[in-house]
């Protein structure tokens, strides 16, 4: 807010319109302030239903998972000072879902009340260790997308199979949510669910920006400016699992949000990775709200996923930083 | 599932085919294999003692089968042609939405299939059950049990209450529902209901919106009971606010097997639903 | 400043610094001089305590917060990772001098805009450090150095891809550090640079210190022969040491 007031209130006001956008967009056709006034009435009429239970949870987990997705996608990059890096592409988000997956069929979700969230928070842990440790500090272009698509590709596969597994013949249909995600239906429920892990998550995403900014100079370079790498490697895990994981486990994964936002919004912050992380915040928001307010007026009955949206925004400027990095040489 | 869904197949599921390929038959099939699950209920109800070697693995399945306890001790298959091929059928039942490869495949291989039109309304359930009859030899069991279903299916319609009428919303996995013309919107007019889904437009199949069902408020939600193992498809109908359309005045249905097949059990559908509205209407 | 007493690195099985003790005092410009492969970037590197290291290193020993106020490192790898205005990249030099959060004190401003005019880079403020020219980018480089405002530089070969003119300006600059009561410890392979600017010239030959004293003591034909193979003009001028390699050794 402090360093980009006008764009850090550009993006406040895109939040909050388009939150009010979601609230108000549905099938059930409700009169915007029949709506507002049903929404804080709260009392059992079907209006106060529908705000309520439907569309205000709608609303929330859009806020947070974009948010989420905006900022572990910053965060990433300004780690490996590679623009290509966003959870969704390199697997993280798969992984989430696995692991998510993975409690629902086993009945681990059903057991304690975080057993899902903390189940895809493994998964999505266990892959950006993993992507780390084979694309090294540095990030090389190259090795994070093979790594990434390996991951990914083992990640779908594990997760179509266990649902495939399942007993419930429905389940085996839902390797699109988990693939693409969606905001259908989600209740309060999920927004609680999620919520305790993402804020740990963001908290320990925030806490990067001074280490990120000085990453820009190198490892060596940000250590001896008084940067411990390592505790700044754990907290970034730690967070991108969190934020990714907990996202993932209510709303399936996401892909290109983390990379479009950042992309968009560094110029508009001079480059730094600081500035860049609440600001892709933000814009990871006020991304994921649009995405989902057109979902449903494109096809309003039919749950078209979030993922099919963010993809066909986000892959044309995937293959531009591709060819772009590639023209600086990987 | 064969009431469900659309309707230009109709004229070639129609095309009763039998003996294509050679196979003379003189006498009724001694081995009939149904690689469908609404064939298998016709299969079961009709087929003579021994006639039916196998079902599908679905038709033992108390959940969607309302004849699982008939097919205990068939052999069950998944509907692919070699296993079908294997175990020597003289006859195959299959449903106008069996793949159409299969079944061209098991006529190369020298089978004989017989597709049973589909069933898409209370009406058509007779016919249905009449071409089962004469695909296995079995006309004069066919024949009779029709005569039955029509003549229950026409007291029923005469008991119909034709006052006020409960209105209540078909609430399937993916909200999935079934709207005006549908099979299960006729059973719902049978039991003396309104289809909410049928108030907004819906025809056939189609989708109704949580949020669109929440504000039709009908006094009645009408599901199918949750398989185990989670899904999101099915996780919608313990959505809060569906749930609450559950609350005090309303009352929640399970749609059972009987629900699944347009067989002469869709009365028996009918019928408790109306028995379990008529004590507890408000 | 520095005190490093019996400093060794092993890689796997090679020892590649062995037994290094030496001491630098304020107001010293070291130039660490050696052909490739000598281990002059491993003792910095080692001296910092970013590499695990047998000895001891009176830097390494610090705390990561307390070492970054105590000494400077400029790393051979020009990275520059984002397009940030040279202003932003310099100013990163004042992260351990700023409480997490803080923004940057006039003390902070005045040490950004020194560095900045030290290196004429006044026209450069607001460009995108990153796509500036190779010279141009490590004279940024050494002015976020220069704006650590630290007791001590360490510098991995700061005058490579420098035009004459900006390669005397950075010796000059480490120099007018130096009697300021600061050090400086440069690794150079421009041995002229060498002779003509620092105070001291330390070189190292496989892992082991082969010299150590002041230009026109250390820079001698039979040391030239030995670690660089070469021969070499070497001559006190007014101008002070002048050093111009001629020949290698067969």
């Amino acid at each position: 807010m402090r360093d980009h007031p006008v764009l850090m209130s550009v993006l406040l006001a895109l939040v909050i319109a388009l939150f009010a956008a979601s609230l108000l967009v549905g099938p059930a056709g409700i009169a915007p302030m029949q709506a507002l006034s049903a929404l804080l009435r709260g009392d059992g009429t079907a209006e106060a239903l529908v705000m309520r239970e439907i569309r205000l949870p709608r609303a929330l987990l859009a806020v947070m998972i974009g948010a989420s997705l905006g900022l572990a996608g910053a965060a990433m990059q300004g780690y490996l000072r590679n623009p290509l890096a966003e959870p969704g592409l390199i697997g993280v988000s798969g992984s989430a879902a696995l692991g998510a997956v993975i409690a629902l069929q086993t009945g681990l979700a059903a057991s304690f009340a975080l057993g899902l969230p903390l189940a895809a928070l493994t998964g999505a842990a266990l892959a950006v260790g993993l992507l780390l440790a084979l694309a090294g500090p540095r990030g090389g272009s190259l090795t994070l997308i093979l790594a990434g698509i390996a991951v990914s590709a083992l990640a779908g596969a594990l997760t179509a199979l266990v649902l495939n597994l399942s007993p419930n013949p429905f389940a085996a249909a839902e390797i699109v949510f988990w693939m693409m995600g969606s905001l259908v239906d989600r209740s309060m429920t999920h927004v609680w669910l999620a919520l305790p892990l993402m804020a740990v998550g963001w908290v320990l995403l925030a806490g990067l920006g001074r280490g990120l900014d000085a990453l820009t100079l190198g490892e060596d370079a940000a250590e001896t400016l008084g940067i411990p790498l390592g505790r700044l490697r754990l907290m970034l895990v730690a967070g991108t699992a969190c934020v990714v994981g907990a996202g993932t486990a209510v709303a399936g994964a996401i892909g290109f949000v983390g990379l479009v936002v950042p992309h968009i919004l560094r110029p508009f912050v001079g480059a730094r990775p600081s500035a860049l992380l609440p600001a892709s915040a933000l814009g990871g928001a006020v991304m994921l709200l649009a995405a989902d307010v057109a979902v449903r007026l494109v096809l309003p009955d039919r749950d078209l996923k979030l993922g099919v949206v963010t993809a066909l925004v986000g892959a044309p400027l995937f293959l531009h930083l591709i060819y772009r990095t590639r023209a600086e040489g990987l | 599932m064969g009431w469900r869904g659309g309707s230009e197949l109709i004229a070639a599921a129609l095309a009763l085919s039998l003996g294509v390929g050679g196979a003379a038959m003189a006498g009724p099939p001694e081995r009939v294999v149904s690689i469908n699950l609404c064939t298998d209920q016709f299969a079961l109800l009709l087929a003579a003692p021994g006639q039916l070697v196998s079902v599908t693995h679905v038709a033992a399945d108390p959940r969607v089968s309302a004849m699982a306890a008939a097919a205990e001790g068939l052999q069950l298959n998944r509907a692919h042609a070699e296993e079908v091929h294997a175990l020597a059928p003289d006859l195959v039942l299959a449903g106008p939405w069996t793949s159409g490869y299969t079944v061209a495949l098991l006529r190369r291989l020298g089978i004989a299939v017989a597709v049973i039109p589909d069933v898409r309304g209370l009406d058509d359930v007779p016919e249905a059950l009449r071409a089962t009859g004469a695909a296995l030899g079995r006309d004069a069991a066919a024949t009779a049990m029709a005569d039955t279903y029509a003549a229950d299916l026409a007291a029923l319609r005469t008991a119909a209450d034709a006052g006020r009428q409960p209105r209540a919303a078909i609430h399937n996995p993916n909200n999935y529902t079934s709207g005006a013309g549908s099979m299960a919107d006729q059973i719902l007019t049978l039991a003396g209901l309104a289809n909410v889904a049928a108030e907004v437009g819906i025809e056939g199949g189609g989708w109704l919106a949580l949020e669109s069902m929440v504000m039709l408020a009908p006094d009645l939600v009408i599901s199918a009971e949750p398989y185990p193992g989670a899904s999101r498809a099915e996780e919608v109908l313990r959505h809060p606010a569906a749930q609450a359309l559950a609350g005090p005045g309303r009352r929640a249905a399970l749609a059972d097997s009987d629900w699944v097949c347009g067989t002469p059990h869709v009365l028996r559908a009918a019928t408790r639903l109306r028995d379990a509205t008529a004590t507890a209407a408000p | 400043m520095l005190t490093l007493r019996s400093l060794s690195v092993a890689r796997g099985p090679c020892t590649v610094l062995d037994d290094i003790t030496l001491h630098i005092s304020a107001g010293e410009f070291v130039g660490l001089i050696g052909p490739n492969g000598a281990g002059k970037t491993t003792l910095m590197r080692a001296a910092l305590g970013l590499l695990p290291h047998g000895g001891q290193s009176s830097l390494a020993a610090l705390p990561a917060q307390t070492r970054a106020r105590a000494v400077a490192w400029m790393p051979q790898a020009r990275e520059i990772a984002w397009p940030v205005s040279v202003e932003t990249l310099i100013a990163l030099g004042r992260l351990p001098h700023l409480a997490t959060g803080a923004r940057p004190a006039p003390v902070d401003r005045a040490a950004i805009d020194a560095a900045i005019a030290g290196m004429g880079l006044e026209g450069f403020r607001t460009r995108a450090a990153n796509q500036l020219s190779g010279g141009e980018q490590a004279r940024v480089l050494i002015a976020r150095v220069l704006a650590q405002d630290t007791p001590l530089i360490l510098a991995d070969e700061p005058a490579a891809g420098l035009d004459p003119a900006h390669q005397i300006t950075l010796m000059q600059a480490f120099a007018a550090e130096a009697a300021r009561g600061r050090s400086v410890v440069a690794s150079l392979h421009d041995l002229g640079l060498a002779a003509r600017h620092c105070t001291r010239i330390i070189a190292l030959h496989r892992g082991r210190i082969a010299a150590d004293g002041p230009p026109a003591q250390v820079l001698n034909a039979a040391l030239l022969a030995e670690v660089f193979h070469i021969t070499a003009w070497v001559a006190n001028t007014p101008y002070g040491p002048v050093c111009q390699p001629l020949e290698v050794l067969g």
